[in-house]
């Protein structure tokens, strides 16, 4: 019988052969570089959606290293990120979790929305983030070092409103951490063009909505549209969806359920389409 | 209407015409005469008119603008022309929503266009909130929105129209939507940043000259909001065709991309001629009562100038380790509301709400004066400053406690300043909680339901696909399986899933006279809500009630204890909470935090619930001083590791609320009737 889920464990190494499109904000590009030259774990703060996941990307194109990149939840346990044995016939063989399979290789491993694991999860990670760079395989009795090239790069979004989900001072005090957001209007209106191929005139009034939208932030909305939305709704309209539905679809319906924001988020994006 | 024939367009010219807004490719057997037969025999003003909307429509689609055409005649004998307009905008409308089927059976509908049109009233009521969160989006501040004859804003609140008569309901919201933005546009694009008083001369024309003046910026205003939110723009132009002609010449100099509130006082100076008569009413364009728009954005700009100032100065005293003296510099971008702040040449960025702040600042003068940030890094408290209310902390007192407060302006704590007093809410209706859930049962149960799904247990799941532990019965039965033929289950781990809900939450609510009636009420339920909920969890809760009278008389009521069921007790004293006196935050958020400190919890959670603005009497809590109190209060209880949040029932809780809940998280509800299921799901959110 197939064991979907024995795929599934098999560690993922990405690499990039072609530039992945990233637009630079501030200088988020030279803090990374240099930390990864010292060997710091590096720790992205900001909002959904405002190109954390991309910026990885570019970053391992970059440094040429492959990237391993593990979405957290929390069911995820530290077997689900070291390994395990599995059964094969009557037999057992061990196989890698994504982390050690980014520590033998030198490689990125981006904990995509760390806070979301469980505590004793995320401790694994303790003695590879400080100066010994070592992960304990504990099942295998084995002390996996990490090479150089090996980064570890975690992601969190601090306007998480729940309190069983912070980051913990002892994890979060171990990494470099950059902030990011949404970037300015006009950059914005650049990468969402430039993701989606509309015109240049179209992303600014989507950045526009965006920017009504992020004003509602905690009084009906939780969070703002983010730059994926507007990458998305910019999508629906090169596709040939008329503005206001695609903004509807991609944006409005996307943020919330509760039915008098969508229709606040309606008005405000027929105010500019 | 008598309308002179003479005017009229005869078949060529109309054929003209209609070729420069249809240009017909021969091969679509179209031709032009069937339109020219249409408008033929209409008068010339009804001609331009139907010229003008094929125009308009032309530029959707060259369909609805044929159609439009030839149903036109028919629908000028059925419609008002302003109801014609709104046919057609809604056809377009149609066209934008669902394509252009939609837009052709809606024009084919002049008759259920007819009837929806008349006696189609929309009152303000029923879209007010809707409105107040437009305007928020629009602007990033609280606007109020209340109702008055004539529109009009004191920059703080909109003032609209009780009830407008419309086409269909819809309709009227889109009508209202631009007179608010027409009026909140009067704040944003620099309506009163001159001196309208000294500009407009005192004397018996100034009525006359202010009216006209409005007209002015409102006609320059809808140029600018066209601009910034074409979205508008119909709806803006059918306002406009209320203007008087006299300021026809004005529209295009206004419309300018520049033009500012000292063009239309120029093009009035120009006119002097209008000054004898005050134009027409125009009850919805908006008029201007300077004078009051002045005094609360005088007001509003001290209080926001504070708030950045606090902001910078708090930014530069995290520098000051690095450097001693800096270079401070404040770039202001007015287009698009952002600033930036350096410091020496390097790019800083403000707090949230000091970002708030700015942007407040920038909305109201355009830019923000270098001088408002002299006082920046020095506290401008000094020793001659009064004390406040009260002789000092020696004075004998049976408080329970006494707490510390914070000063702002000496930027340092007032030691044992609140005198803290901890009553039992006394209370013996024990028929009001049952009441309550019986009249919302369907709403407790579904909220008992959510909260069951949150419970964590200690428990090992056996039997799964996979986890870090092999099941050990499993896999024996499974090698028994597959020696005997039959196929093995995969699922041969166990996982172990830990309880993690070690949180203990305090609740706070405020008991302050404000809240008498509606507020009172809602508070209860959802009190009532939050425990049936809760029940349903083995977190830890207190809930407080509080109200002050100066910073001698700090009261705070026990409604029920961590260690306390929620049992009869809880239950009659949550109906005995009403409505006392004032609202001095800072001390039951202090109080809160302390108790939080004291459980034996992982996480800890403070919730209050207020009315709004933090406010005591005869002191200055009411000012700047209490909110800078509040939020040095959610910022101890964030040092110390407890998380808060604030739900606010200010609908249009204004700028002060970023500042005050900066260190903690906050929303606003529009709604008290949301207040019960609203405080359920938010500890929810917070906790799952
Ligand atoms: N600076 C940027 N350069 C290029 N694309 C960007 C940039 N910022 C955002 N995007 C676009 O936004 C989309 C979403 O960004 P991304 O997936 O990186 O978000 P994220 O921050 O990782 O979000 P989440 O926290 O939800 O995982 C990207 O797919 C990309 O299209
Ligand atoms: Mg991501």
């Amino acid at each position: 019988m197939n064991r979907p889920h024995m795929h599934a464990l098999a560690p993922e190494l990405e690499t990039f052969a072609a530039e992945p499109y990233y637009q630079p904000v501030g200088r988020e590009l030279e803090l990374f570089a240099a930390a990864a030259q010292k060997k710091l774990p590096v720790l992205l703060k900001g909002p959904t959606g405002c190109g954390k996941t991309r910026f990885v990307e570019y970053m391992a194109w970059k440094l040429g290293r492959p990237l391993v990149t593990v979405a957290c939840h929390d069911d995820l346990t530290s077997a689900d990120l070291v390994g395990r044995y599995l059964l094969a016939g009557e037999e057992t063989v061990w196989l890698d979790g994504p982390l050690t399979a980014a520590v033998r290789a030198g490689a990125i491993c981006y904990l995509d929305e760390v806070v979301e694991a469980r505590k004793d999860t995320t401790v694994v990670i303790h003695p590879l983030t400080d100066t010994r760079r070592v992960l304990p395989v504990e099942k295998r009795g084995e002390l996996v070092r990490a090479p150089d090239d090996f980064l570890l790069v975690v992601s969190y979004n601090p306007g998480y409103q729940s309190v069983l989900k912070e980051l913990k001072q002892s994890t979060r005090q171990r990494f470099i951490a950059l902030d990011f957001d949404y970037p300015p209007a006009e950059l914005e209106a650049a990468i969402v063009a430039r993701e989606t191929g509309i015109a240049g005139e179209i992303a600014a009034q989507l950045v526009k909505i965006a920017g009504l939208t992020r004003n509602l932030k905690g009084q009906g909305l939780d969070e703002g549209a983010s730059t994926r939305l507007l990458v998305h709704a910019g999508h629906l309209i090169a596709a040939g969806v008329a503005p206001r539905e695609a903004c509807q679809a991609a944006i409005g319906r996307a943020l919330t359920d509760d039915g008098d924001s969508v229709a606040s988020v309606d008005d405000l994006i027929r105010a500019v389409f | 209407m008598p309308s002179s024939d003479a005017g009229r367009l005869g078949g060529e010219e109309l054929g003209a015409r209609l070729d420069g807004i249809f240009s017909f490719d021969v091969s679509s057997g179209r031709s032009y005469q069937e339109l020219i037969d249409a408008l033929a025999p209409l008068p010339r003003e009804e001609q331009e008119f139907a010229l003008h909307w094929a125009q308009v429509a032309a530029r959707t689609h060259l369909e609805i603008a044929y159609l439009a055409v030839l149903l036109l005649p028919q629908a000028l004998r059925r419609l008002s022309r302003r109801q014609a307009e709104a046919w057609l905008v809604a056809a377009l409308e149609g066209f934008d929503r669902s394509g252009l089927r939609t837009a052709v059976v809606r024009l084919r509908d002049i008759e259920g266009f007819a009837r929806g049109a008349r006696g189609e009233v929309l009152a303000l009521q029923d879209v007010d909130a809707r409105l107040g969160r437009f305007l928020q989006g629009l602007s990033g501040r609280g606007l109020r929105v209340a109702a008055a004859e004539a529109a009009w804003t004191d920059t703080e609140t909109v003032f609209l129209p009780p009830a407008i008569a419309v086409a269909s309901r819809e309709a009227g919201a889109e009508r209202y939507k631009a007179i608010a933005a027409l009026l909140w546009a009067q704040a944003r694009y620099g309506t009163f940043n001159v001196d309208l008083d000294a500009a407009l001369a005192a004397g018996p024309g100034r009525d006359a000259a202010l009216a006209w003046l409005a007209l002015l910026e409102a006609l320059r205003l809808a140029a600018r909001l066209g601009h910034e939110l074409p979205g508008l723009r119909g709806e803006l132009a059918v306002l406009l065709h209320d203007l008087p002609p006299q300021l026809d010449s004005a529209r295009v100099p206004l419309a300018a991309p520049q033009a500012g509130v000292a063009d239309s006082l120029e093009w009035l100076r120009q006119h002097p001629e209008l000054l004898a008569s005050p134009p027409h009413a125009c009850a919805w364009l908006g008029a201007l009562r300077p004078d009051e728009a002045r005094r609360l954005r005088d007001a509003r700009i001290r209080q926001q100038a504070e708030v950045l100032r606090l902001s910078v100065a708090e930014l530069l005293e995290s520098l000051r380790e690095e450097k001693a003296a800096s270079q401070l510099d404040l770039e202001a971008d007015a287009e698009r509301l952002e600033v930036k702040v350096m410091v020496d040449g390097q790019e800083l960025t403000l707090p949230p709400e000091g970002l708030a702040a700015a942007q407040s600042l920038i909305q109201d003068l355009g830019e923000i004066p270098p001088e408002l940030l002299v006082a920046a890094g020095e506290a401008p408290w000094k020793p001659a400053d009064k004390p406040g209310s009260g002789a000092g902390a020696t004075m004998e007192t049976r408080a329970d406690l006494l707490l510390d407060e914070w000063d702002y302006r000496r930027r340092a704590y007032r030691r044992g300043w609140c005198h803290v007093y901890l009553h039992t809410v006394g209370g013996d209706d024990l028929a009001y909680v049952p009441a309550v859930r019986a009249r919302h049962a369907p709403l407790v149960r579904q909220l008992r339901r959510r909260f069951e799904a949150m419970r964590g247990e200690d428990r090992t799941l056996r039997r799964q696909a996979d986890g870090p532990e092999v099941d050990m019965d499993a896999l024996v039965e499974a090698i028994a399986d597959r020696r005997g033929g039959a196929e093995p289950s995969p699922r041969l781990f166990c996982r172990r899933q830990r309880d993690e809900r070690s949180l203990a939450a305090a609740f706070l609510v405020d008991m302050s006279g404000s809240t008498e009636g509606w507020i009172n009420d809602a508070e209860r339920e959802a009190l009532v809500m939050l425990c049936e909920a809760l029940e349903m969890l083995d977190d830890r809760y207190a809930i407080w009630g509080f109200s002050g009278w100066t910073r001698t008389r700090c009261d705070l009521y026990r409604i029920k204890e961590f260690d306390e069921d929620y049992g009869v007790d809880v239950q009659s004293r949550i109906a005995a909470i009403k409505p006392r006196d004032y609202t001095r935050m800072g001390p039951p958020i202090r109080y809160l935090t302390r108790r939080l400190l004291g459980e034996p919890a992982r996480h800890r959670l403070l919730v209050s619930l207020s009315d709004g603005r933090p406010d005591d009497f005869g002191d200055d809590y009411r000012s700047q001083y209490g909110i800078e109190d509040t939020r040095q209060a959610l910022l101890e209880a964030r040092q110390a590791g407890v998380r808060s949040y604030c739900v606010t029932l200010d609908r249009n809780g204004p700028d002060y609320l970023k500042h005050m809940y900066g260190p903690a998280a906050y929303s606003v509800l529009d709604d008290v009737r949301k207040l019960p299921l609203k405080v359920a799901e938010i500890y929810r959110k917070l906790t799952i």
